[in-house]
């Protein structure tokens, strides 16, 4: 009962493989399935830099054991952009100098491109009340504030 | 840090789940994860046995009828947040959402945890003792309901047995177009709060007040309905005096401190709060109505 085989959709591509009950999703998919682009900040839910998409919404995967996730759609930050073909959100987050070591970046790319998908016009004062539960250590949130409106305007006007 | 070793059950029914938390030894049920994951991975919950409900059928949902709402367990507190049913038929639901936790914990944190979990700064316990809520309870011998002033036992100690899971939360909504108000302080927004309080309030053309309640949350262990001024204030109209009253009860309140809150400045804060809400439900001061 301590090792479980889960089936799941990650980024689009349907995955499968056998994991300790014991792990949680951010774990499985650092180490399981080798993209370690979605990072483990804190792994008790205080600091967001582990958020993916699951089923549409964004949540924190260090609370979230992987055998939880059977079924589920997860997106992660290697769903976006290619180094040379940056998401729109990505662009914006560069344009805008939105980060600086880059650790939080994943967890905050994660939750905006969750939130923008619902809210094309958010407010200043909603994209910072979103972003309430993902910590930096560097920007100081302007700049990271700055390019969520940029890339929201983006997503306006595309469609 | 990682969980420690546990074995892991996902029942497919609230009988199994009850089954197996009578026989297991240091079971826990998990639901939305957001309390007891963080405690296991800090390793101050261990259990050998996890208990998912999270497949069980038929314990989320909202069921909205005209005197009753009744809310599964299992509900995501972000589908509470995103119903527009319970928005008009209990719009302090609303009010109270925006302050639980974040966008990431709101999509799998459920009112049932919660209510389970019983933080004392924990706002939608809060709500349910404003409420007057039903706690409904499945164990061996069935179920069985639990009113909220039974439901509160404690510090993170709910009436729920161990080998009992919590299924359904219900109650009577107010009269549409009752007034209501929700505030809180917390030091940076979605973090537990220093204290909160939460009013509902029933007024006739006369603008006397027909029905008031008022929670204060954070400041006990669990949340105080300020029940000697909500009758005191039936008849009279919620005036600056009235206001007054009902802070100087919050204030007398038997406050908890911490390395960050002192008691006396929790009191203090409950006192704030109270009048901040309570002018809400009344519509003074510009407040929402
Ligand atoms: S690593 Fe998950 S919230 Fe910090
Ligand atoms: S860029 Fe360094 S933590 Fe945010």
């Amino acid at each position: 009962m301590n090792r479980k085989r889960i089936v799941l959709r990650i980024n689009g591509r349907a995955c499968e493989a056998e994991v300790d009950v014991r792990v949680n999703l951010a774990d499985a998919l650092r180490h399981v399935f080798g993209l370690t682009g979605t990072h483990v900040g804190c792994e008790h839910g205080a600091c967001g830099a582990c958020t993916v998409i699951v089923d549409g919404r964004p949540a924190r995967s260090c609370l979230m054991l992987a055998v939880q996730a059977e079924g589920a759609d997860i997106e992660t930050i290697e769903s976006l952009g290619e180094p040379d073909r940056l998401s729109p959100l990505q662009k914006a987050f560069q344009d805008k100098h939105a980060l600086q070591c880059g650790f939080c970046t994943p967890g905050m790319l994660m939750t905006l491109e969750a939130f923008l998908r619902e809210n094309s016009a958010p407010t200043r004062e909603q994209v910072r009340e979103v972003l309430s539960g993902n910590t930096c250590r560097c920007t100081g949130y302007q700049a990271i504030v700055d390019a969520a409106m940029q890339a929201a305007h983006a997503r306006r006007s595309a469609t | 840090m990682k969980a420690a070793p546990f074995s892991y059950h996902a029942p497919q029914s609230v009988e199994d789940a009850v089954g197996l938390l009578s026989t297991l030894e240091n079971a826990r049920v998990l639901a939305g994860g957001q309390s007891l994951m963080p405690m296991m991975n800090l390793r101050l919950a261990a259990p050998d046995h996890l208990v998912d409900i999270n497949r069980v059928p038929g314990l989320a949902g909202l069921r909205i009828g005209a005197g009753r709402i009744e809310i599964g367990a299992m509900t995501r507190q972000a589908d509470l947040l995103a119903s527009d049913d319970l928005a008009a038929a209990a719009p302090i639901f609303r009010a109270a959402l925006k302050h639980v936790g974040h966008i990431q914990t709101r999509a799998r944190g459920t009112i049932g945890g919660s209510c389970c979990h019983l933080d004392p700064a924990a706002e939608l316990p809060a709500l349910c003792a404003l409420l007057d809520a039903q706690f409904e309870a499945f164990g061996p011998n069935g179920s069985r309901a639990v009113a909220a002033r039974d439901w509160f036992r404690g510090y993170l100690e709910s009436a729920l047995a161990e080998n009992e899971i919590l299924c359904a939360i219900g109650f009577a909504p107010w009269p549409s177009g009752h007034g209501f108000g929700f505030h809180e302080v917390a030091r940076r927004h979605g973090d537990f709060a220093v204290a909160g309080a939460a009013a509902l309030l029933a007024r006739d053309e006369t603008g006397a007040t027909k029905r008031a309640a008022v929670v204060v949350f954070g400041v006990e262990p669990a949340p105080v309905r300020l029940a000697a001024f909500e009758r005191a204030i039936v008849g009279r109209t919620i005036d600056e005096a009235a206001i007054e009253a009902a802070s100087e009860a919050a204030r007398k309140l038997d406050a908890m401190g911490d390395a960050h809150v002192g008691a006396d400045h929790r009191r203090r804060i409950g006192g704030v709060v109270v009048a901040r809400a309570l002018r809400e439900a009344a519509g003074m001061n510009g407040g929402a109505k």
